[in-house]
């Protein structure tokens, strides 16, 4: 019985992955449709921009500053780690980040989601290609950014090869941890419309548990505990912490493990949350 | 004295308004005791690390992320919806009905949208200049304090003109929302003292958007390390700005070909 329900599987497995295919197209087409329409807002995606760059920049002067006046290093980080530190965060938080907890009010509150409930399609998809396709053209400017403020600030950065080789798929399953993530917590909407403060106490935590404020490092060893046990530091801090160099090849191991069980864990809550959700949705009016 | 008067009546129509959706004092609460917290934990693990920021202690710090909070609650309150409602109207053609009412149409549009919990962002900030005011002790002066009143107000006149500026923009270009995205921004680079950005950021932010004056000014007031050139600086820059944009308006205002544009 077990052994057959096995070679079932083995059978199966191939032409599961053969049902993604459809998926393909229906991201291309989405790409090129979200594509076309970000051109045409080009000056609000630099708007966006412009707060995804400063943000980081505010936090590598202040520690530039303090790492300068206590003798050009704190808390084993000297003024060019922390430059380095902070531009890699930059980069890893813009290509982490999400903006549905904002957008899913409006959704539910003017009724926008009811024609992406009726698609065949999980409303995931678009979201996740709208959110790809913005990454992509952000990141002609933020790149040649990071670069400057790089030179500019002195950065000191050499991590060692294999290092940067983990970095990929640890940016990657970031990603898809922070999408899931802040996909479940945006459903909050179906329950109420005044998500304001549910989506702040949530920016708070990954602002201050995910290495964006400073270093994981040099917070207090519980919130570090903390950080470490909740999602947030997988989110960010971990893939920054692996290019700038800072673990050793065993963290890194066992970090990539810890994004995967996490990632797990999310899209089982996700598609838990999600039926509930639905269940409770009602349209009204046009 | 009736602007007064005028001014009275529109933050009274604006604060009943708003006090019809009681449920949304305890969201603005627990979202601004949480921008609070945020800025104090960025406090704490930076203090934690060094005695100084900037030459600045960490009490002088608190009582500048104070006048954060009080100058940033005081934006949100009336003058950032009032721009935000200007905005809207110009598009629309709705401020036809602000400008055919008999009286100063610039006072008018700057208080016409009240935003009243956000007044809990001005309360937050008053207590932590409190706690910061006693742990700085007998350090305050007379001299200090008059210098402190002076540079608030200067600092409040330059970033309002500055606002209005922008805001008077979208008489020639509709859409200028997202303007005040990049002032938002820029506004919390204020949360730290302006002297320790390099040169090109520090005079961004204190030419290009005036925060340094609205913040870090009053607070170097507060703790007397500010000189007199400065305070002498910020006082003219004001009177130029208020004048400056006074003189925008009245251009931008007479563009405005009303609803049926």
């Amino acid at each position: 019985m077990g052994v057959s329900r096995l070679a079932l599987y083995a059978v199966r497995l191939p032409f599961s992955a053969l049902r993604f295919s459809p998926y393909l197209g229906i991201y291309r087409a989405q790409f090129a449709v979200t594509l076309a329409s970000q051109l045409q807002y080009r000056v609000e995606a630099l708007i966006w921009l412009f707060g995804a760059i400063l943000q980081p920049l505010i936090y590598l002067i202040v520690w530039s500053t303090v790492s300068q006046t206590n003798g050009g290093s704190v808390g084993g980080y000297s003024t060019g780690a922390f430059a380095a530190y902070f531009v890699v965060l930059m980069l890893v938080n813009q290509w982490t980040d999400t903006w549905v907890m904002y957008e899913f009010e409006s959704r539910i509150r003017e009724g926008t989601f009811s024609p992406k409930l009726l698609r065949p399609i999980h409303p995931i998809h678009s979201d996740v290609a709208d959110n790809v396709t913005h990454k992509f053209l952000t990141s002609f400017i933020l790149i040649p950014v990071a670069v400057l403020l790089a030179v500019i600030f002195h950065a000191t950065l050499r991590p060692p090869l294999w290092a940067l080789a983990a970095f990929v798929p640890s940016l990657f399953l970031a990603f898809l941890l922070r999408f899931v993530v802040e996909w479940t917590v945006a459903l909050a909407c179906f329950w109420t419309t005044r998500v304001g403060a549910v989506n702040q106490m949530y920016a708070v935590a990954v602002m201050v548990l995910s290495g964006q404020m400073a270093p994981l490092s040099l917070f207090p060893p519980p919130v570090q505990t903390l950080a470490t046990i909740l999602p947030f530091r997988w989110m960010v801090a971990f893939p920054v912490d692996l290019a700038t160099g800072a673990l050793s090849p065993h963290d890194a191991l066992v970090g990539c493990v810890t994004q995967a069980v996490w990632l797990a864990l999310g899209v089982v809550l996700l598609n838990v949350v999600w039926r509930w959700a639905v269940r409770r949705y009602s349209a009204v009016g046009v | 004295m009736s602007n007064l008067r005028l001014l009275w009546v529109f933050f009274r129509l604006g604060a009943l308004n708003e006090l019809a959706y009681r449920a949304n004092f305890f969201v603005q609460f627990i979202q601004s005791s949480l921008g609070l917290a945020t800025a104090l934990i960025g406090l704490a693990v930076v203090f934690a690390h060094t005695a100084t920021l900037g030459g600045w202690r960490s009490t002088e710090l608190l009582a500048l992320v104070g006048i954060y909070f009080v100058v940033g609650g005081s934006l949100n309150v009336v003058i950032k919806p009032s721009m935000q409602q200007l905005m809207e109207d110009v598009r629309l053609g709705t401020l036809d009905f602000t400008l055919t009412k008999p009286a100063d149409a610039q006072l008018l549009v700057s208080v016409k949208q009240v935003e009243l919990w956000e007044l809990v962002d001005v309360v937050l900030g008053i207590g932590v200049l409190a706690v910061a005011l006693v742990q700085l002790g007998a350090g305050i002066g007379i001299a200090e304090a008059i210098g402190f009143v002076l540079a608030l107000a200067c600092g409040a006149a330059i970033v309002y003109s500055f606002l209005l500026i922008l805001t008077t923009l979208s008489f020639w270009v509709v859409r200028v929302t997202n303007i005040l995205v990049v002032f938002q921004a820029m506004y919390e680079a204020g949360r730290w003292p302006v002297g320790i950005y390099p040169t090109w950021l520090r005079l961004s932010l204190t030419f290009i958007v005036p925060v340094a004056f609205a913040i870090t000014v009053p607070a170097e007031a507060l703790v007397g390390r500010l000189d007199l050139t400065t305070l002498l600086g910020a006082v003219g820059l004001a009177l130029a700005l208020l004048a400056v944009s006074r003189w925008f308006w009245t251009i931008g205002i007479r563009r405005y070909s009303g609803a049926s544009a």
